[in-house]
């Protein structure tokens, strides 16, 4: 079963990415117009979650920690437009700053104590960190989150006297993020930074013994990646205009883990097939109505089962795991 | 004063049902090193086959009352062990080899899944238990500090299952082989422990005791409906970690002390804080000593 869905992809990773990247754009600005608003809206979910799943792949695919609360970061940038929009007046995109600088300064005070759990005292941490954001936006604090109805009315973005009124202007500006996303993902997995993660993912003592500030090199993971999550979070309430604490629930970190993993950790290209997996395959298998989280349940399954390092995972992962398999490793002494 | 036992006796009584489910998500991490995030879905099916068990036991005409919760209990226990055993061969055993990432991710799978079964099969409102089966009364301890004869069954019940799992663990040979397993796999192996045949029994045990918890659990709360896997699960895990998880007695400690702080937090602070209280708890545990409680060091990677 593995070897034949390797035998099928392998030709077509022979093709360069960056030719992959182009055809997609051109894809993805045509896509929408032949489409309904519905169909348009999902595509735009689609978008949103591709800069989430973008994010979070700072923090599990390339540093690989374990981050099971990212939906309290999503949420938290979506509260800081909301707030600041609504209660001060200030304009949507300058907003959207403050919601990136918020998310990821948060993110970074939150995570630094505890960057020395390991892998999997990590995930739950960040479980509970996930939940007591919920919890504190549920509990109204400081009479400023709505409680558990949420925040509405939030503006409408605009820039140059443009507003984005419908759902394709809205897909469009997020198809812009989710561009810039991508270049800014490229830049940052080949710069220093970007192999310092991989270092830390691979071998935490040995990249210190190379000179690797271990505590450093995930401390900027997080802040990084928790402040797109803010980002896209961001993007998220301009256009729906009322936003809850449900943002923040667990179930929304699982789905974003699993566009990670399930796409491909470290892989941008297996973030997209990971996003696609998980919010439009739910939307095709909408005619089976409440079954629908039973059959995504079961693709979880059966793909760890038969693909365990995801649909399209990156080079540097495969070229890993292909060495694990080949050569068996000396049992330590 | 009066107000502080009672609030530590309705926290211990939670308590006793987180324990009993973070015994499972303990010895599947003690021998697996997986977290079971399916565990949760496994103890809130337990709660609803208790409830086909008792309208099946009433639909036969009988007359009722809480006898019908014993033989209840140990079908729902079968039938959730069998699960959990199942649920391991198919979706746990082909990826111990894959590395940490997958095995979660399987499990997160299996949650949704039963989960969206018991959504689909029981309908997404809350059920009630048939009120004969709830046992009524009560007495008083001292002064106004009640103890509900619900309470006092849960606290019997609970306190009897970790007894004897106790003892299963500490005196049997099979129980003496989990705590090797636990240690080492291969090591096991050379001593001739059959390691699946040893994880094949903590699959047992564990969901086990979940389905109890589930049948306890529903019968003092009244309801419940199909998100509680999720939220009670994720709860009796903090309770694990905090008496530091992989260790038996750490479940039983852990889950102790999360129901009374819970109790009292929502006693005198605010209902609305308690599971805030219960998130912190754990983040400081997790900070300041992140073993838990009765866990041992466990070695950093070198």
């Amino acid at each position: 079963m593995m070897k034949t869905i390797n035998g099928l992809l392998t030709p077509l990773r022979r093709i360069p990415t960056s030719a992959w990247l182009i055809a997609l754009l051109i894809i993805s600005i045509l896509l929408p117009l032949p489409l309904d608003n519905y169909q348009r809206a999902v595509l735009w979910q689609t978008g949103i979650f591709a800069i989430v799943g973008l994010s979070l792949n700072i923090i599990v695919g390339y540093a690989g920690m374990f981050q099971l609360g990212h939906a309290a970061f999503y949420a938290l940038g979506a509260y800081t437009v909301a707030i600041l929009n609504l209660k001060f007046g200030i304009p949507v995109f300058l907003g959207m700053i403050a919601a990136v600088v918020v998310s990821g300064v948060v993110g970074f005070a939150l995570t630094r104590p505890i960057l020395h759990l390991r892998g999997d005292y990590l995930a739950i941490v960040t479980i509970a960190f996930g939940e007591i954001v919920r919890m504190l936006l549920v509990n109204n604090v400081g009479g400023i989150t709505g409680g558990a109805n949420g925040l509405f009315g939030i503006q409408l973005p605009s820039i140059f006297g443009f507003t984005f009124r419908s759902v394709l202007s809205h897909y469009y500006l997020v198809l812009f993020f989710v561009v810039v996303t991508v270049i800014a993902m490229r830049r940052l997995e080949n710069s220093r930074l970007g192999r310092n993660w991989n270092y830390v993912r691979e071998d935490e003592v040995a990249a210190e013994a190379m000179g690797v500030d271990v505590v450093r090199a995930k401390a900027t993971a997080f802040l990084l990646g928790s402040g797109w999550a803010g980002l896209a979070g961001a993007l998220y309430a301009t256009r729906i205009g009322v936003i809850s604490p449900d943002m923040s629930k667990f179930l929304e970190s699982v789905i974003m883990f699993c566009i990670v993993v399930l796409g491909g950790t470290g892989s941008i290209p297996g973030i997209f097939v990971g996003t696609a997996g998980m919010i439009i395959l739910p939307e095709v298998f909408r005619f089976v109505k409440d079954w629908r989280d039973g059959f995504v349940g079961l693709a979880m399954v059966l793909m760890m089962i038969f693909r365990p390092m995801g649909l399209w995972p990156s080079r540097r992962v495969a070229m890993e795991m292909g060495e694990d398999e080949d050569m068996p490793v000396l049992s330590q002494p | 004063m009066e107000l502080l036992a009672q609030n530590i006796l309705n926290g211990v009584t939670i308590g006793a049902f987180y324990a009993l489910i973070a015994l499972g998500y303990t010895m599947v991490y003690g021998v697996l090193k997986l977290i079971n995030f399916a565990h949760g879905d496994l103890f809130m099916w337990g709660s609803y086959l208790g409830y086909t068990g008792l309208t099946l036991l009433l639909g036969l005409g009988l007359r009722g009352g809480p006898w019908m919760i014993v033989p209840v209990i140990i079908a729902a226990m079968l039938i959730v062990a069998l699960a959990g055993v199942l649920l391991e061969r198919s979706a746990y055993r082909p990826l111990r080899t894959a590395g940490r990432l997958p095995p979660i991710i399987s499990a997160l799978g299996v949650a949704f899944v039963l989960e969206s079964l018991a959504r689909n099969i029981y309908g997404a409102t809350y059920i009630t238990y048939p009120s004969v089966a709830t046992p009524t009364g009560g007495i008083y301890l001292i002064g106004d500090v009640r103890a509900s004869t619900m309470q006092i069954l849960a606290l019997a019940v609970s306190f009897a299952m970790m007894a004897s799992l106790w003892a299963f663990v500490n005196f049997t040979r099979t129980g003496t082989a989990m705590r090797a397993v636990s240690l080492d796999h291969d090591t096991s192996r050379l001593m001739g422990i059959d390691v699946n045949r040893i994880i094949t029994v903590v699959f047992l045990i564990g969901p086990g005791l979940g389905a109890v918890a589930g049948i306890l659990v529903a019968l003092y709360y009244g309801s419940f409906d199909f998100t509680m896997g999720m939220t009670f699960g994720l709860k009796a895990f903090i309770a694990a970690i905090l008496g530091g998880i992989g260790n038996i007695p750490g479940a039983m400690l852990g889950g102790m002390i999360l129901g009374i702080v819970e109790s009292l937090g929502a006693g005198y602070i605010s209902p609305q804080w308690k599971d805030v209280i219960a998130y912190v708890l754990l983040a400081l545990t997790l900070i300041v000593r992140p073993t838990g409680l009765l866990g041992e060091r466990v070695a950093e990677k070198l």
